[in-house]
C-alpha cells in the first residue's frame, strides 16, 4: 500500500478514546421547562439551543447537524436581586473549572463575579452533558456558557432600550449594571427584570468576546469556593448525611472473576440490620457505619473463583489474547498505513526495533468512590461523584427498571477523579441498599475496596520498528499499541513511510479511563524511541527532534523548554538529562528533565521543565496549577506507580503497598506558558503529563546508560 | 456504655459511643464535623488530621476513648469570629488546592507545625508534611501557602 491512507486509517484517526466513549441512550425524555422556570421564580431566563457541533458535547443526543435545535446546551438565570444562576452539566473535580467558568460568564455578562452562582451536575436542574472528561470543558462548555451570558446582557440592555426610549449605542453593561453614560442613569440587571418572568432562547451563535476584550478571564483569581474548602465546610458526596441515614457496606468478592455460591447470612441481626442478596451483589446496611462493617463480617459467603492472569504475565496475555471485537465495523482495528515501511527499512543505514511496557495504574482519588441514595414516592435521588451525571443517571434507571425522569444524580464538588469516576458503581449499590431498608443509604468505598474494585489504567505492550538515515533523519515508523488505546498514537514527526496501528485486547482487569489516556503510554513508547535513534545516530536530542518535525507548534514548545531547561545541558557526574515534546488533545508541550542517580542506586528526579500551549490561557495561575498536578502525577506513574496483582486478586490495596509521589518527591516545577491569544483554547487537566515519563527515562539513560523500557521505570531502584 | 467527654474546639461534649471507635468516625458520623476526611484508615494520607493537645493526629488510628477530656481542634474550630486563621487564608490566596480533599488535612499539619516552629524553611515543611498525600499533585504551592502565613504571621499569633 502506498499514497493515502486507507478509508481504516481515517476511522483510526478520528475514534474517540475507547475508553471515553459514552453512548447516549436511544430515547430522551424532555426536561418539563416550564416547570423549571416556574421553580426560578421571577428574573429572565435565558437559553442557549445547542449548535451542531458543540453539540456533541452538551445537550444533544440523536439528531444529526441537519436536525432541529431542539437541545438546550445552557441556561442562565438573573433574578430581581441581581443574582445571577448559571447552569452547567460538567462538575468539579478539582480542575477549577467551577472557577473558570464563573469567570467566563462573568466576563461575558458583564456582572461582578460574587453575583454569579454555578450550578454543576444536578440532572434535574442543568441540561444534559456527556461527562466531564477529554479536556473539553475549556473549548466547548466555556464558549456555551459565554453565549448564554452574551444573550442575557444583550436581552438586558434591549430592556433598557425599551424603558428608557434611548438608542442603543450609548447603553453600556458593565459590573452588574447598564449605564446611560449620556444621561447618567444606571440600573441593576435585576431591577431591569422587574420582577417578571421573562424567558429567551436564542440559537448558537458562537461569536463570544474576543480575548482581548476578557476582562475576568485571563487573569488569575483564586479559586471561587476557596473559603468553603478552607474551612472544611464544602460537602463532598462522603460527607452529606440525610434525616434517617442509614450506613452501607459491601461485601467484595475474594479475587475478580469470581461468582456467588451461597450466602449464609444466619449470624447477622436482621431486625437491626438490611442484608441484600441479589445475584452476585451481596450488601448489607444498618444505622451506623461501625454497624454496618459488624453485620458485613458476620456474612458466610461461598466463593467460586477461576483462573486469572497475575502481574508477571501480563504483557503476554496481552499480546497472545485475540483482538477484542468492539463493534460491528471493528472500530480500532485498521492500520493506517503510508509508504512502505518494509522497503524504507531495507534501505535505512540505522534501523532499530524495540518493545515498551506500562503497567496498570490505579487512580487512587482521595476521595474513594461514595454514593448517597434515597428513594421517596418512587423517584430515586442519588448524591455521588461521578465524572458523568447523566451517564450514571442511564445507569441507575436502568438497574432498577425506572424511566429516567424518575432519577435524579446530583455531583457536589468531588475529591479528584482524574478520569477514574466516569461510572456510578457506589451509585447503583447504595440505592439497591436504600431500596431494601427503606432508608436513604450513604455508602463511602474503602480505600482497599477502591484499590481493588475501581478501573484502572490500562497496561499496554508497544512495539516499535523505525528506520532512519545516518544524520537521524527518521525514513520508517512502524508503531504498535496493544490493549492501552490509541490516544496519542501518532507522531508529530515527518516520516514518509509509517504503519500504525492500535491493537485492542479484552483487559484481564478492569480498565477504563485516565487522565491523558493512552497518550502517556505512546509518548513513552514514541520519545524513548526516538530518543535511542538519536543516540544511534550520534546526534543531540533536541537536534534530532527538530531535524525530523515540521508542526510549528511541536517545535515552539520544544525551543521553549529547551531555552528554558539549557539545552543542551552542562554535564555533573551522577546526573542525566532528557528530552520529551509531543501534542494531544489540541494542545502542546514539550518536557525536560534532569535526574541525579543516589547512591544505592535510587534515582531522584531533581528538575522538570515543560513548556506547555493550549490557545488562548483563560486563568494563567489555574493553568499553571493544572499543569504542575499534572507532572506530579506523571511522576508517579513513570517512577513506581504500578498495580500487582495475583490470581485476580489485587495486592497493591492500600497506599503503603501502593506508593504515590508524596512531597519530597517532587522536583524543582518550571512551566513556561505558551500563551497564544489568537488560537482557541484547548483544555488542559490531562496533557501536561505525558511527556514527563518519558523525559525522565531519557535522562536516566543519559546518567547510567541504562534503557528503561518499562512504565515504572524504577519502581524499586535501577536495576541491578 | 459510660459516657464520653469530648472538648472539641473549646465546646465540651458528652457521647454515648464505643470507646473503641475511631475519632474519626465519630466527628463525621456522630457530631457531623466532616471537615476532616478519610483518605485510608491506615495512617498513611494525612486527609484526617486534628490536633488533640495541639499535635497533629491521625484521626482514623486514635480510638476515641483515648481522647476523652483532651482539648481537641478540627479544622471547623479555626476560625475566630468569622476571619480565617492565617494558614487557611495562605492556603486560599496562594491557590494550594485543586479539588481540595487533602485541604483540611494539610491545614491542620501546618497550623500544628507553625506553633511548634514559627518561620520554618521549606525543606522543613517538606519534612513536616511528608505524611499526607496530595493525590492532585499541589505539593509545591502548599509548601508555598506555609511559606506565605509564616511570613503573614511574623511576630503574631499562628
Ligand atoms: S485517613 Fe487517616 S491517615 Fe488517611
Ligand atoms: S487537592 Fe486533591 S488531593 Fe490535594
Amino acid at each position: 500500500m502506498s499514497g493515502a491512507p486507507p478509508p481504516s486509517g481515517d476511522r483510526l484517526t478520528l475514534e474517540p478514546e475507547r475508553y471515553e466513549l459514552a453512548a447516549g441512550p436511544a430515547y430522551r425524555f424532555d426536561v418539563d421547562r416550564r416547570e423549571f422556570v416556574k421553580l426560578l421564580g421571577g428574573g429572565l431566563v435565558v437559553m442557549v439551543a445547542a449548535a451542531a457541533a458543540p453539540a456533541q458535547e452538551s445537550g444533544a443526543r440523536g439528531g444529526g447537524a441537519g436536525s432541529p435545535p431542539r437541545e438546550i446546551a445552557a441556561w442562565l438565570h438573573v433574578a430581581a436581586d441581581g443574582t445571577v444562576t448559571a447552569y452547567t452539566g460538567k462538575v468539579e473535580f478539582g480542575q477549577d473549572i467551577r472557577t473558570s467558568l464563573t469567570q467566563a460568564v462573568a466576563d461575558e455578562l458583564r456582572a461582578p463575579l460574587p453575583s454569579i452562582r454555578l450550578v454543576m451536575g444536578d440532572t434535574d436542574l442543568t441540561p444534559f452533558d456527556q461527562g466531564t472528561f477529554g479536556s473539553r470543558t475549556t473549548p466547548f462548555m466555556a464558549a456555551q456558557l459565554r453565549q448564554v451570558a452574551a444573550a442575557a446582557r444583550e436581552t438586558l440592555l434591549d430592556l433598557a432600550v425599551a424603558k428608557w426610549s434611548v438608542d442603543r449605542s450609548a447603553l453600556d453593561a458593565r459590573e452588574g449594571e447598564v449605564v446611560h453614560a449620556p444621561s447618567g442613569r444606571a440600573l441593576r440587571f435585576g431591577e431591569l427584570t422587574q420582577g417578571q418572568a421573562l424567558v429567551r432562547t436564542v440559537a448558537a451563535d458562537p461569536s463570544p468576546t474576543p480575548v482581548s476584550r476578557w476582562t475576568v478571564a485571563g487573569r488569575s483569581i483564586p479559586k471561587v469556593n476557596a473559603r468553603d474548602i478552607v474551612t472544611g465546610r464544602h460537602r463532598y458526596t462522603s460527607d452529606l448525611t440525610r434525616p434517617g441515614l442509614w450506613h452501607g457496606r459491601v461485601l467484595r468478592p475474594p479475587a475478580i472473576g469470581a461468582t456467588l455460591v451461597s450466602l449464609d447470612a444466619s449470624g447477622v441481626d436482621t431486625k437491626r440490620v438490611s442484608v441484600v442478596h441479589d445475584g452476585d451483589f451481596v450488601g448489607v446496611s444498618a444505622p451506623t457505619a461501625a454497624e454496618a462493617a459488624l453485620a458485613a463480617g458476620q456474612l458466610k459467603a461461598d466463593w467460586k473463583t477461576s483462573p486469572q492472569p497475575s502481574d508477571g504475565q501480563i504483557f503476554e496475555y496481552l499480546k497472545k489474547t485475540p483482538p477484542e471485537t468492539r463493534d460491528g465495523d471493528g472500530r480500532g482495528a485498521g492500520a493506517q498505513v503510508s509508504g512502505s515501511v518494509a522497503q524504507a527499512r531495507a534501505a535505512a543505514p540505522l534501523r532499530l526495533e524495540q518493545s515498551y511496557t506500562v503497567a496498570y495504574i490505579a487512580h487512587a482519588p482521595l476521595e474513594p468512590r461514595a454514593a448517597l441514595a434515597e428513594w421517596r414516592d418512587g423517584k430515586l435521588t442519588v448524591w455521588t461523584g461521578t465524572q458523568r451525571p447523566f451517564g450514571v443517571r442511564t445507569e441507575l434507571a436502568e438497574a432498577f427498571r425506572l424511566s429516567e425522569e424518575k432519577v435524579r444524580v446530583i455531583v457536589p464538588d468531588t475529591g479528584a477523579g482524574y478520569g477514574g469516576k466516569h461510572t456510578g458503581e457506589a451509585a447503583i449499590e447504595a440505592a439497591r441498599l436504600a431500596r431494601a431498608a427503606g432508608h436513604p443509604v450513604k455508602l463511602v468505598w474503602t480505600r482497599e475496596e477502591e484499590f481493588a474494585w475501581a478501573y484502572f489504567r490500562p497496561a499496554g505492550v508497544i512495539d516499535v520498528k523505525s528506520g532512519a538515515r545516518a544524520d537521524g533523519t527518521l525514513t520508517a515508523w512502524e508503531f504498535h499499541t496493544y490493549n492501552c488505546g490509541a490516544s496519542g498514537i501518532r507522531t508529530p514527526y515527518d516520516v514518509a513511510n509509517q504503519t500504525v496501528q492500535f491493537h485492542p485486547v479484552r483487559s484481564p482487569l478492569r480498565q477504563g479511563s485516565y487522565r491523558a489516556l493512552a497518550a502517556t503510554a505512546n509518548h513513552f513508547a514514541r520519545e524513548t524511541h526516538m530518543d535511542e535513534v538519536a543516540r544511534a545516530a550520534g546526534v543531540d536530542a533536541l537536534e534530532m527532534r527538530r531535524r525530523n518535525l515540521k508542526d510549528a507548534r511541536v517545535r515552539a514548545v520544544l525551543d521553549a523548554a529547551a531555552e528554558r531547561f539549557g539545552w543542551p545541558p552542562s554535564r555533573t557526574p551522577a546526573r542525566g538529562y532528557g528530552l520529551a515534546a509531543g501534542t494531544e488533545k489540541g494542545s502542546y508541550l514539550a518536557t525536560g528533565a534532569e535526574v541525579s542517580i543516589e547512591p544505592g542506586g535510587g534515582v531522584r528526579v531533581r528538575r522538570l521543565v515543560t513548556a506547555f500551549e493550549c490557545g488562548a490561557v483563560v486563568n494563567p495561575d489555574h493553568l499553571r496549577n493544572q499543569v504542575e498536578g499534572a507532572m506530579v502525577q506523571g511522576l508517579g506513574g513513570a517512577l513506581f506507580e504500578a498495580v500487582r496483582f495475583e490470581d485476580g486478586l489485587i495486592t497493591t490495596d492500600r497506599f503503603s503497598r501502593y506508593r504515590v509521589p508524596r512531597f519530597s518527591d517532587v522536583p524543582e516545577l518550571d512551566v513556561v506558558l505558551v500563551d497564544r491569544p489568537d488560537l482557541p483554547s484547548a483544555g488542559a487537566g490531562e496533557t501536561p503529563l505525558v511527556c514527563v515519563a518519558p523525559a525522565i527515562g531519557n535522562a536516566i539513560f543519559d546518567a547510567t546508560g541504562t534503557r528503561l523500557r518499562s512504565l515504572p521505570l524504577v519502581p524499586s531502584g535501577l536495576p541491578k | 456504655m459510660p459516657l464520653l467527654e469530648l472538648q472539641i474546639n473549646g465546646v465540651s461534649r458528652r457521647l454515648d459511643v464505643d470507646p473503641e471507635r475511631s475519632l474519626l468516625s465519630v466527628l463525621r458520623d456522630d457530631l457531623d464535623l466532616t471537615g476532616a476526611k478519610y483518605g485510608c484508615g491506615e495512617g498513611q494520607c494525612g486527609a484526617c488530621t486534628v490536633l488533640v493537645d495541639d499535635r497533629p493526629t491521625r484521626s482514623c488510628l486514635t480510638k476515641v476513648a483515648s481522647v476523652a477530656g483532651r482539648p481537641l481542634i478540627t479544622i471547623e474550630g479555626l476560625e475566630r469570629s468569622g476571619q480565617l486563621h492565617p494558614v487557611q487564608k495562605a492556603f486560599a490566596e496562594a491557590d494550594a488546592m485543586q479539588c481540595g480533599y487533602c485541604t483540611p488535612g494539610m491545614i491542620m499539619e501546618s497550623v500544628a507545625l507553625l506553633r511548634r516552629q514559627a518561620d520554618p524553611a521549606a525543606p522543613e515543611i517538606v519534612h513536616a508534611l511528608e505524611g499526607h498525600i496530595c493525590r492532585c499533585g499541589t505539593y509545591d504551592r502548599i509548601v508555598r501557602a506555609v511559606r506565605r502565613a509564616a511570613e503573614a504571621t511574623k511576630g503574631g499569633t499562628g
